[in-house]
């Protein structure tokens, strides 16, 4: 089953672009010393200091910062993080709100109530603010804390959205039947309720992705994140604070958003695309 | 009837979950705003220490249940404490300023971006296989895809900057006050539109991607062949037999909605230095004003709950089944 | 001559997907006179529902009619535009569909519904004078008329369905397509619906096409039976004839399958086996692996219609003696 849907998946305009930009992206940040002319935080070279907030030119395709870094370099080596705080956050996520869902929409009772509640009082308290509150408590060094703020505060959305499921593939006969013949009920979780919402799953991992890698953005620039690392978000924040725009450096806060922005697309594409193969009726054909 | 009684009583409980939060979450973080000031006013008696851990609510050696009680009271009194970046001003005199401009901004935009994008979301629906629904759809994800912020900056970059159409930021021209009247009124309107802009088309693509899987579920539903069977005209089948059942699960939806377009606001006054709420959350970060953060989020809180409350009302005048008492 | 409302003949009609065509009727031919009722029956996904949506027009996206005539009342309806079958439908023929749940629009109140109806085809109705027809209506399927202003889900399943079929007289059609009508309705009620319909059907003296997969049902009210089977219509003719006489094995084994509600216990026999592919029908008879009395010549050729008594035909390698001429 899984091998058709994998099928499906590449056949899939939707999914075949997706999946070629986030390959694009995850090549830049495994190869990034190959790839980046310069290191991060490199301000000099043999022929002498790097040029403080320079344009765009041969030697520094994308300019420098106001500290002589090269802006391209830092693109490069940005993507590393700001792919792995991201995808990190979407796998944590996930799996809370796969394991949560589970449980609360199979076992129901007391253990579904506890659960719902605090899931509601979650889904209630929109997460920018709520991030930015517990962030500005929390002094950040590295980016653990970052993940785990993210981590943290994301859950709620794919928590409902696997519990609605699961309550109603529960209902459906295959379950039944494994209860009647006295199943245990884990194995009956695994075995016969998750195959069933892995489209469901895949999807929150994308939303979930991609809202860590806009949320880390955001800390970022807020001024609440890690300032000492190189991310989309960090170039952001510092961009806006040495006045890019008045200098008119768009190649200092232009591409790190575009890169963002292209990495929302691909997900948001995958996950399109994941709808329309597990929703019949969404599928035009 | 009772569908109302159990919102409101929802409301109030979830009111009071907010409070107690607002009221815990601080004592349970690490550092507490009366050092802070205290740093950062070097040198002060201790007798003054302890005025200001008094102001600020923070008297360790009262009863925790008493500080809650006391907590309450305040907060009835509309006493939210006194903000340290803005010191000795109290915390509500600083939002009762920013409140307005926050909820003139977000408000507008929420709405215009709701209306529009759901006309654009119910039309791409409705005719699903042309070519143009598929690139209106396209381009709404890839906007979509974007922080806020940086949707902001663009715009700020090259309708302010490079060609001052608009103004770079602020609520309003220096020059101008609220006594001037109308002069005064089109100037806000024209400081507001990019700021505006920014909210509205980034959550436009939400609120288009929900409508339009709504259509497509209920377009599949026999009613719809009914009708179309009964030979009605194809805006009546459009409005009344598809829309009008797509957009419940829109408007159920419409709270957590919020807490995205909130967040997003927040940040976009941030880039415009839109005096509002969301820049005076910024501030209050960048200078740890402890109490003005806690006000604000409270805010935000009440903000999303009577949002919701209000959303499931209007649920309740649109869906007959939900009047009669059905569950959602 | 003139008495014949209906007259499909050699209709094809199916579903285009990625993989090629799905012949859900595969040339099929018969005719409905005036205030007749033709039952057709079959299992589920032989076709029968796409013959509905067929005559009707309302096959949707993938949906289309491949080849042959469907002639209402002498006009071959085929090839009308758009906007002559909007008009003609609902007038002249109308359609109660499979299980009302989902049928009736659940934001809008049944007044509404009836009335869209009339105002879509009689412009210069009144709203007055189309009230008043509403509840008329609602006055000949027993529903009472305070229920007029009613949403959908204020009815009961059986309520509901009356609803429909009040929609589907309100502009006096002469024909009535019936799918599955009392499929999700308890027993009781299906006979309070089905009595309520024949009683109609006599007064207004309309035609209907009458499916379900419930053989024992159409056997009483039906004037005529059409069997059909992977698209094909394997047997047609006179209710009591078909009965009483089943020619063709397959009408013999659904016989079977329904038991007796009174009588003798009798040993049941189903008829095993699945039905085939229609994305790749078979070249001879479509029910040959399944059929007890099967030959060599039923799986390469398909039987042609043989008259055996006056109105019923079969289409069975039994009667025509092995070879598809007379």
């Amino acid at each position: 089953m899984i091998k058709d849907m994998l099928k499906l998946f590449i056949s899939n305009k939707k999914a075949l672009t997706g999946v070629i930009i986030l390959i694009f992206f995850l090549t830049i940040a495994i190869f990034a010393p190959i790839i980046a002319p310069y290191g991060p935080k490199q301000s000099r070279d043999e022929s002498g200091k790097f040029e403080l907030r320079a344009e765009p030119s041969l030697k520094h395709p994308l300019g420098t910062s106001h500290a002589g870094y090269d802006l391209f370099s830092r693109l490069i080596y940005g993507t590393r993080l700001s792919l792995g705080v991201g995808i990190s956050t979407g796998i944590i996520t996930t799996f809370i709100a796969l394991t949560l869902g589970l449980f609360s929409g199979y076992y129901g009772g007391v253990i579904d109530e506890i659960i719902s509640f605090i899931n509601n009082i979650f889904l209630v308290i929109p997460s920018l603010p709520l991030v930015i509150v517990v962030a500005s408590y929390i002094t950040i060094k590295g980016v653990l804390p970052i993940i785990l703020v993210l981590s943290l505060t994301g859950w709620a959305w794919g928590t409902r959205v696997i519990r609605s499921q699961v309550l109603s593939v529960r209902e459906r006969e295959f379950v039944k039947v494994a209860e009647v013949l006295g199943e245990k009920p884990l194995i009956i979780v695994f075995r016969e309720i998750f195959p069933n919402i892995i489209s469901l799953v895949m999807a929150t991992f994308f939303t979930s992705t991609i809202a860590a890698v806009i949320g880390e953005a955001t800390l970022e620039f807020i001024g609440l994140g890690n300032l000492s690392t190189v991310t989309w978000g960090t170039m952001l924040y510092w961009a806006q604070n040495n006045a890019a725009l008045l200098y008119n450096a768009w190649w200092w806060f232009l591409p790190p958003g575009l890169f963002i922005g292209l990495l929302g697309t691909s997900f948001a594409l995958m996950n399109f695309a994941i709808d329309e193969i597990s929703n019949p009726k969404i599928r035009k054909r | 009837m009772k569908y109302f009684l159990r919102r409101i009583l929802w409301l109030i409980f979830a009111i009071f979950v907010a409070l107690t939060i607002n009221f815990i979450l601080p004592r349970l973080m690490p550092g507490d705003p009366a050092t802070i000031l205290i740093q950062r006013l070097e040198g002060l008696e201790p007798s003054a220490i302890e005025a200001v851990r008094t102001a600020f609510g923070l008297e360790t050696d009262k009863n925790i249940v008493i500080q809650y009680w006391d907590y309450l009271v305040n907060l009835a009194h509309g006493d939210l404490g006194i903000s340290i970046s803005h010191y000795p001003t109290p915390v509500w005199d600083v939002l009762k300023k920013a409140l307005p401009w926050t909820i003139g901004l977000m408000g507008l935009s929420t709405i215009f971006s709701f209306v529009i994008g759901t006309f654009i979301g119910i039309g791409i629906a409705w005719k699903r296989k042309s070519k143009i629904s598929d690139a209106i759809l396209g381009l709404f994800l890839f906007i979509r895809s974007f922080p806020y912020f940086w949707f902001g900056l663009i715009l700020v970059y090259f309708l302010a900057f490079n060609n001052p159409f608009f103004p770079l930021g602020g609520a309003h021209s220096t020059r101008l006050m609220p006594s001037d009247g109308w002069a005064y009124f089109k100037s806000v309107l024209y400081h507001g539109f990019l700021p505006g802009l920014t909210i509205t088309i980034s959550s436009m693509g939400y609120w288009i991607l929900t409508i339009r899987n709504n259509m497509i579920n209920v377009l599949a539903e026999d009613y719809i062949t009914v009708a179309k069977a009964k030979g009605l005209s194809a805006s009546r089948i459009r409005n009344l037999y598809a829309a009008k059942n797509a957009i419940l699960p829109s408007i159920s939806g419409f709270a957590m909605a919020l807490g995205f377009v909130i967040g997003g606001s927040l940040l976009t006054e941030m880039v415009f230095s839109y005096p509002g709420v969301g820049f005076m959350l910024f501030q209050a970060v960048q200078q740890q004003d402890y109490p003005l953060l806690q006000a604000i989020f409270l805010f935000i809180i009440l903000g999303v709950l009577f949002s919701n409350f209000i959303a499931d009302i209007v649920i309740m005048l649109l869906d007959p089944r939900v009047r009669d008492g059905g569950s959602r | 001559m003139s008495d014949t409302i209906l007259e499909i003949d050699h209709l094809t009609a199916g579903y285009e997907t990625k993989m090629g065509d799905v012949l859900a009727v595969n040339d099929v031919s018969f005719d409905l006179k005036k205030g007749e009722l033709i039952g057709i029956a079959g299992e589920s996904g032989c076709g029968k529902s796409t013959l509905a949506y067929s005559i009707m027009n309302l096959l949707e996206d993938n949906g289309k009619i491949y080849s042959g005539e469907i002639r209402f009342s002498g006009k071959n309806m085929v090839d009308l535009s758009d906007k002559q079958i909007k008009n003609f439908r609902w007038k002249n023929m109308s359609m109660v569909f499979q299980s009302a749940m989902n049928a009736l629009n659940p934001v809008m109140k049944i007044s509404e519904q009836l009335i869209d109806a009339l105002k879509a085809h009689e412009k210069k109705i009144s709203d007055k004078e189309a009230r008043k027809r509403a509840k008329e209506m609602l006055k000949l399927v027993d529903i009472q008329i305070d229920r007029l202003d009613a949403y959908p889900h204020q009815l009961s399943g059986g309520m509901k369905q009356r609803v429909m079929i009040a929609m589907a007289m309100i502009l006096n059609p002469d024909l009535m397509i019936m799918d599955e009508p009392t499929t999700a309705l308890d027993v009781v009620v299906q006979r309070n619906i089905i009595e309520k319909v024949e009683e109609l059907r006599h007064e207004f003296n309309f035609s209907i096409i009458f499916i379900t997969h419930d053989l024992s049902l159409l056997v009483e009210i039906s004037d005529k039976l059409a069997i059909m089977y992977a698209g094909k219509i394997l047997e047609i003719g006179p209710a009591d004839r078909i009965y009483l006489n089943p020619l063709q094995p397959y009408t013999e084994g659904l016989m079977n399958s329904f038991p007796p509600l009174t009588g003798e216990l009798e040993e049941m026999s189903g008829i095993a086996g699945k039905p085939p592919d229609l994305l790749n029908p078979p070249q001879g008879c479509p029910f040959y692996p399944r059929c007890d009395k099967r030959m060599d010549i039923c799986q390469k050729t398909m039987p042609e219609f043989k008259e055996i008594e006056e109105n019923h035909k079969v289409r069975c390698h039994l009667y025509t003696g092995g070879n598809n001429n007379e």
